[in-house]
């Protein structure tokens, strides 16, 4: 199954519009509760950083028996430094961004923190693309 | 307890989403930075917050929190109404502060 989002850069009044059609989708399909709910925190997470820092985005979902694989491709500044990114506290949000609660650091180490595997790309001057997967089944690291 | 036991203990108004009103109350958590409650809270949490915007209502929507608590009179944005309506997540209000209505809620759900 696949899926596709547009995300507005700036326009924060739909910001997470995506991320719960997403979750509507994982509930429909009868995945796990637990797998949802990390599931939307990195969704949510990766799609508000879209509309706070780029100009455009396009969310591709591809769902399969056993993962979901989130990718979100944006045209925006690109992140220089992503390693310094994904640092708790470190954000680049502008202020008013800051005053609605958002730009607080906590983007991608949430991402991080709730995505089974996470990959950030960027270029800067062209965009960034981050790709989230959430395995239904946890792969049993002990075999 | 229900968000509506809530509202008459605590004498909340309530400014929307009164289909959530039956909403059992698992716990509470307190914070005005949104990436945190997207984080931290669980479902069925009350959250206590003065942000107003329509994106308390997402995050809400999303974490499956019971309602949403303005503290110091705060007012809901329109957008963020129409928002609690549409989804039935209870959207509260308090002249308290945060500390107060805080401190409230956890002595009655402990």
């Amino acid at each position: 199954m696949h899926f596709e989002y547009q995300i507005e850069g700036g326009n924060f009044t739909r910001a997470g519009f995506a991320s719960s059609e997403i979750k509507k989708k994982l509930k429909q399909l009868n995945v796990d509760l637990g797998i949802v709910k990390r599931t939307v925190v990195a969704t949510y997470e990766a799609e508000v950083n879209v509309v706070a820092h780029a100009y455009s985005g396009t969310i591709y979902v591809d769902f399969d028996e056993e993962k979901v694989v989130i990718k979100l491709v944006d045209e925006g500044p690109g992140i220089p430094d992503i390693e310094k990114a994904m640092t708790e506290g470190f954000s680049t949000a502008s202020s008013t961004v800051r005053e609605m609660g958002f730009g607080a650091g906590m983007g991608l180490p949430n991402m991080k923190k709730n995505a089974d595997d996470l990959q950030v790309s960027s270029e800067v001057g062209k965009g960034t693309t981050v790709q989230i997967t959430m395995f239904f089944q946890k792969p049993d690291n002990d075999k | 307890m229900t968000i509506q036991q809530l509202t008459e203990k605590l004498n909340l108004k309530v400014y929307g989403g009164e289909k959530g009103m039956e909403n059992e109350i698992s716990g509470g958590y307190v914070s005005d930075l949104l990436s945190d409650v997207m984080g931290n809270a669980d479902s069925g949490e009350v959250w206590i917050t003065l942000q107003t915007h329509k994106n308390v209502m997402a995050i809400a929507s999303l974490k499956d929190l019971a309602a949403i608590v303005l503290v110091n009179n705060h007012q809901p944005e329109e957008d963020t109404l129409a928002q609690a309506n549409e989804e039935g997540i209870p959207l509260l209000g308090t002249p308290l502060s945060t500390f107060e209505v805080a401190g409230k809620l956890y002595e009655l759900l402990k």
